[in-house]
């Protein structure tokens, strides 16, 4: 189990970064934590002729409070996320999913900007940035854009990143006095990826669902907005019965796929309880 | 309380929790083990293995991978089986037991995916990944044979058309009696079980290096391996080299649990690839090689029934196993081992008489399934715990009061059981009310009952288990395998008055070295500190059957002890002869010699030492000092020493997601003299999380096409801390007669009772729901569709 | 293209400077090129714990770190951390508790338990398995490992208090 033999570069600006991608031409990778990519090369699943270590660009690194947004930067380690307290009071769900991500050592090395570029679909923060409504900054030899997590997750381990295009940062709108949100997983045992995980953020005024975005991981090929869900919650008090009707609708919006040990129905299953153990938590929080 | 026990005596150590003087050196980083050896001019091997489970080779083109950049040898089947010859996993006490002969690679066809075919060796393991990926095999796919039924089908095809059937093994028991019984029987219970295939899955995984020395026509091999002298048989006769010219090292190993102790093919290869080159070849096997090609383990299913009269007595049960082996029985202690424990053990601890078994071990296109740790105990402990927890269900009567009323009773030893295990002495009943008592049961039931109004889902379930230790030659002499039931020991006094003893009994861990230094040092007299054991080198320590089937303590412990006593006797006698004393008035402590009656210290045996080596001169005329002795101990008594106990399990079971969170586990155990009670305890608690993981984790899954789905570490469920509980343990001690030491085996005691132990716990839980489970792992979606969710 | 690169780093309190195969993890590198074969491999794909070290005061995989990725890092083993003493209570309470047998496991779990340590406060007996949640060992059931970690956490905490309430006195 050893990798192929590929070279190094270690660039220390994003231009310096992309010129280096772009020089490569397309048999490059970039290497941030290296906790995705570096299993992947063991197994030479991936073979890059070019690794381009990214993780001693400053302009990735720190998180910052930028008017109404929290902009995390790519390079920010899932640790750092699990103790940050910007994070923990602006961009809650990522806190609370962190102790869920992986073990100790990884989450040391792992970083946020990683987990969603790599894009698991039984990753954790791809789908809290999906629930979060979060905005991705990605930067290319022309120019900045800013994609909608909505836009941003396309397919298996498919994401609106362009070949050579780095992410550099995750804006993610702070969290408004109405908001209340949950987050749990069922894993097989700690750490592991889930077998279906959730997380749920809602905006109440006047006790009333204003808004409310619902979205599940590991059941599907991205993360996945439990749309009739979340539509069927709209307006309404959250109560036993509004829980149990978005409990009847969230099978329909999901997508798992076939799999003889986790069969779609029990993840629909596992959905629906999961769902249901978590609205029941925000009922119950204060509102 | 001030009474004096016997720990109280100076140099008592058996019975003392002593840590192990070995365990520093691992602390320390400073581990030997053979991942991390290097040999002057050493090479790495890496092999091509196949993507199918049943195919025919057609071509091989190495061409490519001959030219590429370190790499120094690339060897097909026909290069190694030239050198070579074939081994054939049978044994005859077996009757009609068959086997195709194996050669280190194959030469005509693959009958499992994962199955190595080509050997590239090069300067560099990752020189050696190069190459093999340009190598080019073409195969004709064949048809797969990966189901148990379908395997015995007739028209199926059969995987070595040589030996007529896929079936490798067909055994009977039957008392007689059996259908009679069931016939008038007031209950019957009865189920169908599933067993998975797990596998050991050790932390450290295969490691080989050999050195083939052309110019003295030696062979040294460095193997992870719990046993050498085995290895070093089959080395010399597959090779043709003299057994006195092949040395096998086995220094610290990372685990083994009967793992380590099979033939594998890549390891046979490695001896033929230094042959061939005439330089050190290493292997390590990564953990992706290690799925597919260590053994698995398990893979029963099981049809088992019991009949009960009205009062709630076991009469009768009627077993009839399937159990799938791969594509050949392993070497050279055979895969019927496995199935055999599960149908003899069937049962053990009731007093039933009437008893039939059927054991059909099958052929099929998968990884070969042979031996780990507490070999069939699992199976065949699930399945008479759980049919045993049904009768109480079915006759209303607790778990605990229908084991008490069909346990053989304490005093009912020596006896029998059905299968014809002789007991010597068991003590189901002492452990059964310790357990009880440890669990603070009644409680536990109260509270379950409580919680359940509260939509909380606890289960209990407890489990008795019988455990096969110390093998004499009955295991595998009989059947013509050269595995040895006896051991030896060299035990030497060195000139300043040390102790060095050489035995042949290894180290996995477990703690081999720290209980031999005990007992040498109680029976010698000496302080442990100064005794240094030496295990795992064929060319030092004496021929001896090493570590298996838990006789380390029991059978390598009494080899010390004996060997120690004989070695006290030529101390005494020298020192009789210095101190113009009858011997028999001396006796040793604290390594002084010193007066029997009055233990006054006489003369220090360092002293005695001193004499004997350097001013022998001194001595009486005649006197020639033995202070080395060699010893050797077979046991000779009952064919095995059974030893029992029973688990407890409580866990609380989430009846929405089927997920478990395992609360706390007891174990009361009868594993004869405890030598350390450290040690002891610690291997029932590694024992039972290795039954846990089977339990609820492990579990190899294959495709219809014969491919393993979950190879590899993160696919693969291990047990894990967080989910693992704390375990509580006590002890009964009922010390065999057979030796002087009184010590059985305990190492396989913890995994043969913990996954029984659990499914009655899970059972226990669901059952306000009606639903039932018969399957190992019990995992969220067995669970689900257990209770109706899905 | 992939030839050896010039690396410098500190290793257990000695500057290295070599030249390295970018393929070569770091754990390959720790083993093979400075013979520290005190860090094990038991997956070479992050989980199993036995390769765990110290880089730049954080625990990681060095099987999930290329060589070259370390380069300017400071980097601690189980060599270095037993040389300087900095673990020597938890070796003492492992080879007391016995919680280790076949010991390959071993350096992974004092990593993490000198990590889990560092931090203030006695961790309870769940935050101690949480911790090596990563951490596989085949041999010990985990029991003993985390009885270890506790007396140690308890005997350093005792310690501290019993240093304070020194100074305090002084
Ligand atoms: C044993 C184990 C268990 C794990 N369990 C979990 C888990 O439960 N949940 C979970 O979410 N994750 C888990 N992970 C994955 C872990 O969280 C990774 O850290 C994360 O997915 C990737 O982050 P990284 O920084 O290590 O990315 P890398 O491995 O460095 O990169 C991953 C991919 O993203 C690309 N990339 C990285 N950064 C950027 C960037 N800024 N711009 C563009 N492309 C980029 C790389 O080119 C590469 O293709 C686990 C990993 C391991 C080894
Ligand atoms: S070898 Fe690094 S985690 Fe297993
Ligand atoms: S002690 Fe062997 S793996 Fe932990």
């Amino acid at each position: 189990m050893k990798a192929r033999a590929f070279s190094y570069a270690r660039p220390s600006t994003v231009m310096e970064a992309l010129e280096t991608f772009a020089d490569a031409g397309e048999d490059a990778s970039y290497v941030a934590g290296g906790q995705s990519l570096v299993p992947a090369l063991a197994l030479r699943l991936q073979a890059p002729q070019l690794l381009i270590d990214i993780a001693h660009i400053e302009a990735l690194r720190g998180v910052e409070l930028q008017g109404g947004w929290l902009r995390i930067g790519a390079l920010t380690r899932h640790c750092e996320v699990l103790t940050d307290p910007l994070i923990a009071r602006h961009a809650p769900l990522y806190h609370a999913a962190a102790p869920h991500v992986a073990h100790p050592a990884i989450r040391n090395r792992g970083t946020i900007g990683g987990s969603i570029s790599h894009s698991d679909p039984a990753s954790e923060f791809p789908a809290m940035t999906l629930a979060m409504g979060a905005e991705l900054e990605l930067v290319s030899r022309t120019g900045t854009r800013r994609v909608a997590a909505d836009d941003f997750f396309i397919d298996l381990f498919q994401t609106a990143i362009e070949p050579g295009e780095l992410l550099v940062a995750i804006h993610v709108p702070v969290i408004r006095p109405g908001h209340r949100w949950a987050f749990h997983e069922f894993a097989r045992r700690r750490g592991d990826y889930a077998l279906v995980g959730c997380g749920v953020l809602a905006e109440f005024s006047d006790g009333l669902i204003e808004q409310a975005r619902i979205v599940f991981f590991s059941v599907g090929n991205t993360p996945l907005r439990a749309r009739q869900a979340e539509q069927c919650l709209i307006g309404k008090r959250l109560d036993e019965a509004a829980v149990a009707a978005a409990q009847a609708l969230v099978g329909g919006d999901l997508d798992p796929p076939e799999d003889e040990h986790v069969p779609p129905a029990m993840k629909r299953h596992l959905a629906r309880v999961l769902l249901g153990r978590l609205l029941g938590q925000i009922m119950r929080q204060d509102s | 309380m001030n009474a004096l026990t016997s720990l109280d005596r100076p140099n008592s150590y058996i019975g003392r929790s002593v840590p192990r003087p070995n365990a520093k050196r691992l602390l320390a980083g400073r581990g030997r083990y053979v991942t991390d050896f290097v040999l002057p001019r050493m090479l790495h091997v890496a092999y091509v293995r196949s993507p199918y489970a049943h195919a025919r080779i057609v071509s091989i083109d190495a061409q490519a991978a001959r030219e590429m950049p370190g790499v120094k040898l690339v060897a097909t089947g026909q290069d190694l089986a030239r050198l070579c010859t074939p081994w054939v996993g049978t044994m005859d006490h077996f009757k009609g037991m068959k086997s195709p002969p194996q050669l280190p690679l194959p030469v005509d066809k693959v009958v499992w995916s994962g199955q190595a075919v080509v050997a590239v060796v090069a300067d560099t393991r990752a020189l050696a990944e190069d190459a093999a990926e340009t190598v080019a095999i073409e195969f004709d796919e064949l048809p797969v044979v990966v189901d148990i039924d379908a395997a015995r089908m007739p028209g199926s095809p059969v995987i070595s058309p040589e030996l007529g059937s896929n079936l490798c093994f067909h055994g009977k028991i039957d008392t007689g009696g059996v259908d009679d019984v069931f016939a008038n029987a007031a209950h019957i219970v009865e189920e169908e079980f599933h067993f998975g295939r797990h596998t050991a899955v050790t932390m450290e995984p295969r490691a080989i290096i050999a050195d083939y020395d052309a110019s003295e026509q030696q062979l040294t091999v460095h193997h992870a391996t719990q046993t050498p002298y085995q290895f070093q048989d089959i080395y010399s006769r597959h090779y043709g080299i003299p057994e006195s010219r092949v040395r096998v090292i086995a220094p610290d190993i990372g685990g083994s649990f009967g793992m380590k102790l099979h033939m594998y093919h890549e390891d046979m290869a490695v001896v033929g690839l230094s042959i061939m080159l005439g330089r050190p070849v290493k292997y390590v096997a990564d953990r992706i090689e290690s799925f597919v090609s260590d053994i698995h383990a398990r893979d029963h299913r099981v049809r088992a029934r019991m009949a009960v009269d009205a009062d709630g007595e076991i009469l009768a049960m009627d077993v009839e196993d399937v159990t799938a082996i791969g594509a050949f029985s392993a070497y050279p202690r055979t895969s019927v081992v496995e199935g055999n424990q599960v149908y003899r053990l069937m049962g053990a601890p009731y007093t039933f008489r009437n008893y039939r078994a059927d054991l059909q071990v099958v052929f099929q296109n998968k990884v070969q399934m042979s031996q780990y740790r507490a070999v069939g105990h699992p199976i065949a402990c699930a399945v008479t715990e759980r049919l045993v927890d049904m009768i109480a269900a079915k006759t209303a009567r607790d778990v605990f009061e229908i084991r008490s009323g069909n346990l053989i009773p304490d005093d009912a030893y020596p006896c029998t059981s059905p299968t014809g295990y002789q007991f010597e002495a068991l003590s189901h009943h002492a452990c059964l009310a310790k357990l009880r008592q440890m669990m603070d049961y009644d409680r536990l039931r109260a509270e379950q009952a409580q919680l359940r109004s509260k939509g909380i889902h606890r289960g209990i379930g407890i489990a008795t288990f019988v455990e096969i230790t110390n093998p004499g030659p009955a295991f595998y002499g009989v059947g013509g395998a050269r595995i040895s039931s006896q051991d030896g020991a060299i035990i030497k006094i060195t000139p300043s008055g040390d102790v060095r003893c050489l035995i042949s009994v290894t180290e996995l861990g477990q703690g081999t070295e720290t209980i031999i230094g005990q007992i040498v040092a109680e029976h010698l007299g000496v302080d442990r500190n100064r005794i240094k054991v030496i295990t795992g080198d064929t060319e030092t320590t004496p021929h001896g059957g090493a570590t298996y089937a838990c006789r380390g303590a029991g059978i390598g412990g009494e080899t010390a002890l004996q060997a120690a006593l004989k070695l006290k006797a030529n101390v005494l006698s020298v020192a009789g002869a210095i101190l113009q004393e009858a011997s028999e008035k001396l006796d040793i402590q604290n390594g002084w010699i010193i007066d029997a009656a009055t233990m006054h210290p006489r003369v220090e045996l360092a002293e005695i030492a001193r004499i004997v080596y350097f001013r022998s001169d001194t001595l009486p005329p005649g006197t020639q000092a033995q202070l080395s002795v060699t010893h050797h101990y077979a046991p000779q008594g009952y064919p095995f020493a059974f030893t029992n106990g029973v688990q407890g399990c409580h866990l609380e079971l989430d009846v929405e997601t089927g997920l478990v969170n395992i609360l706390k586990v007891w174990v009361v155990e009868d594993c004869g003299r405890i030598i350390n009670p450290l040690l002891v305890d610690e291997q029932i608690r590694g024992g039972v999380v290795q039954g846990l993981g089977a339990a609820f984790f492990e579990e190899c899954a294959y495709g219809d096409n014969g491919q393993l789905t979950n190879g590899s570490l993160a696919d693969y469920l291990v047990p894990m801390a967080v989910e693992m509980p704390d375990i509580e343990i006590g002890h009964v001690e009922t010390p065999t007669l057979d030796t002087q030491l009184g010590a059985k085996g305990v190492g396989e005691a913890g995994t043969a009772a913990a996954s029984a132990a659990a499914l009655n716990a899970v059972n226990d839980a669901m059952a306000p729901f009606g639903g039932s489970i018969a399957q190992l792992p019990m995992t969220p979606a067995r669970i689900l569709k257990a209770l109706g969710h899905i | 293209m992939s030839e050896p690169i010039n690396v410098s780093m500190t290793v257990n309190g000695s500057r290295v400077s070599c030249g390295v195969e970018p393929r070569s993890t770091l754990a390959d590198f720790l083993r093979q090129t400075l013979a520290l074969t005190g860090t094990h491999t038991g997956c070479e794909m992050g989980v199993c714990g036995a390769c765990l070290v110290v880089v730049d005061g954080r625990v990681v995989h060095s099987c999930l770190m290329f060589a070259v990725q370390a380069g300017g890092s400071v980097i601690e083993t189980v060599e270095g951390l037993t040389e300087r003493a900095a673990i020597a209570d938890l070796q003492d309470a492992f080879h007391l508790r016995n919680a280790l047998q076949c010991g390959f496991c071993t350096p992974g779990m004092l990593m993490t338990a000198y990590s889990l340590l560092s931090q203030p406060g006695i961790p309870t007996r769940d935050e101690i398995r949480d911790a090596l949640s990563g951490n596989y060992c085949r041999c010990t059931g985990y029991e003993a490992i985390v009885d270890a970690i506790e007396n140690v956490a308890r005997d350093r905490d005792a310690a501290s208090i019993a240093q304070t309430r020194e100074e305090a006195g002084a």
